[in-house]
């Protein structure tokens, strides 16, 4: 609970250029900085930001999952699918904690999810429609996010980078649970094989757009890596998790849905074709397939369990009332 | 004497209570008042799960003619399960199923105290394991009752009025029939009397610090052991088992 002290606390700092080079000189060094350092305000501010975002969106991303619990195939299925939803929503609190630590409260930042100001990672704007999305999910979604993630461990914000470490271990593990259950079915009958493919087909674009937009668009990404908050670049990243990809759906039997795909022996790497970014700003503008929806969902939530929070609230006062008797 | 479909009936019944009370527990995933619930519910959800398959793999082999855990999960209808009624009434607010949950756990906890005891080497074993599950639900959702009992005026009359829902369900966790008789008698399963006794007394305590009025048990509504349950049930199959019947035979 150290972070209590910092919520709402005065972050202002006079951001002379000696400041400034001090501050990056640390950085340079990799040197870790902890919650009571001075930082500049565009470093607290795009920390805030991001890991905000990124516990919004392990949140947010119960929900496609969380629409398959009830119906999971098996026993087991339904029992890892259970995990595996609790274990997104654990990220989300180790990563609301690590940005507290910067002076903003889980109760803040849930306001601001729920009010369309706060974003979230816009994959989870699309639906779950069949049992082989979820071992899509698993597979490409955990995947790129932990591509995205991995060097978030080394960032230099000594919080986040911490509770990286423990996510991108769980995450790993789901993704290879995902990866599993999409085999299943392509090994399975030529229904379960059509499922697979069809979520393939859903899902690819929209996955790779998880890694952001074109680095000649992206307006946070110089600053980022100098400050040593991001690694790679968006294209970077996503090439890599391209690159990667490939091999493991031919090992499936399955075909990425891309007619420009192919290996470039020059680059040592996968050439792909056009992302539909109109697509990707029309979802993160708020019409997606499922934004209206997922934000309902959560609002419903937070709403409905105001009476519950408030409740204990009340009961923790009587109780300090009668300690204090 | 207690013979083979005595054991198979009781590995239904615990197996059905625990399957069913899980599977609505899981409907809450993503949704709970707070962070810490959307945790805590899917783990108690868990512990639940996991003893169903426990007793669906038992029952699968006792009865040795090649069925899965899954088969009855997924493949018995509504008049073949056999779980108590309260278990399968749908969430309400989180007062209903936090009630809900305290009072089964309320009930099972000494369930399966007894049980670590059982002349069944098997329910022995798994008993020593959701003895302690049991005790962490009876702690948590007890916490909750009295937090919500004693908060706000909201809360406590949320809590009665989910104590009145509740209330003609709860006489079913302690009905006895010949197959139950024979089961304590074979020292498969706990005497009744001492769990009622240990149940009265975790529920007076808690209900005593949640402000709730003390709880009178009486013949209320039932049926689950028999296979009769509420329109509820079929709904809630038709969501749980709709993989498997769309996809007959496939491995998932």
């Amino acid at each position: 609970m150290y972070s209590q002290g910092l919520i709402g606390a005065d972050g202002r700092t006079v951001e002379d250029e000696e400041f400034l080079t001090r501050f990056q000189a640390r950085i340079d060094d990799e040197q870790k900085i902890e919650p009571n350092d001075e930082m500049p305000e565009g470093y607290r501010r795009t920390l805030v930001r991001q890991i905000g975002q990124h516990a919004h969106s392990e949140i947010v991303g119960m929900l496609p999952e969380g629409n398959w619990v009830t119906r999971a195939p098996s026993l087991r299925r339904k029992a890892s699918l259970l995990a595996k939803v609790q274990d997104e929503g654990g990220h989300g609190l180790y990563l609301y904690s690590a940005a507290e630590t910067l002076g903003v409260s889980r109760e803040q930042m849930t306001e601001e999810l729920i009010d369309g100001t706060a974003k979230y990672s816009s994959i989870f704007n699309y639906p779950t429609l069949s049992w082989a999305d979820i071992g899509t999910i698993g597979w490409l979604v955990d995947g790129a996010a932990i591509m995205n993630q991995i060097p978030l461990c080394r960032c230099s914000y000594g919080p986040y980078a911490r509770a990286m470490i423990r996510i991108c271990k769980e995450e790993s593990f789901h993704q290879r649970q995902g990866y599993e259950i999409v085999m299943t079915l392509a090994q399975g009958s030529p229904a379960q094989k059509a499922m697979a493919q069809e979520s393939l087909n859903r899902f690819w674009q929209p996955v790779l757009m998880m890694f952001g937009p074109p680095d000649g668009e992206s307006r946070n990404t110089d600053q980022s890596v100098k400050w040593k908050i991001k690694r790679f670049t968006n294209d970077e990243l996503r090439q890599k998790f391209v690159d990667a990809t490939v091999p493991q759906a031919e090992y499936l039997g399955l075909t990425i849905p891309d007619p420009d795909l192919k290996w470039n022996e020059q680059r040592q790497g996968y050439d792909f074709g056009p992302i539909d970014w109109d697509e990707f700003w029309r979802v993160v503008k708020g019409n997606g397939p499922m934004n209206r929806e997922r934000v309902a969902a959560r609002r419903k939530a937070w709403d409905e369990g105001a009476w519950v929070r408030e409740a204990a609230l009340a009961h923790a006062a009587k109780r300090q009332a009668q300690a204090a008797e | 004497m207690a013979g083979r479909d005595d054991l198979l009936a009781l590995l239904l019944r615990i197996g059905d209570d625990h399957l069913i009370l899980g599977h609505r527990l899981s409907e809450w995933c993503g949704h709970a008042p707070m962070l810490e619930e959307d945790l805590a519910l899917p783990n108690m959800a868990l512990d639940l799960i996991g003893t169903a398959r426990m007793c669906y793999g038992y029952a699968a082999e006792i009865e040795g003619d090649g069925r899965s855990e899954d088969d009855y999960a997924f493949l018995r209808d509504g008049t073949d399960f056999r779980h108590i009624l309260m278990v399968e009434r749908p969430n309400g607010d989180f007062a209903f199923t936090i009630l809900r949950q305290f009072l089964f756990a309320a009930y099972m906890h000494p369930v399966w105290d007894g049980l670590t005891g059982s002349t069944d080497a098997r329910l022995a074993d798994h008993a020593g394991k959701a003895v302690k599950e049991m005790a962490y639900h009876v702690r948590h959702s007890g916490e909750w009752v009295i937090r919500l009992g004693d908060g706000t005026e909201e809360s406590a009359r949320r809590m009665m009025a989910a104590l009145d829902e509740l209330a003609p369900y709860i006489g079913e966790m302690f009905e006895s029939d010949e197959t139950a008789q024979r089961l304590v008698t074979a020292g498969l399963l706990a005497d009744p009397d001492a769990v009622r006794a240990t149940f009265d007394g975790t529920v007076s305590r808690t209900f005593a610090m949640a402000k709730l009025p003390s709880l009178d048990v009486t013949a209320g509504i039932s049926g689950g052991r028999t296979g009769r349950h509420g329109e509820v049930l079929g709904h809630l199959l038709a969501e749980m088992q709709f993989m498997q019947r769309a996809y007959p035979g496939q491995t998932w």
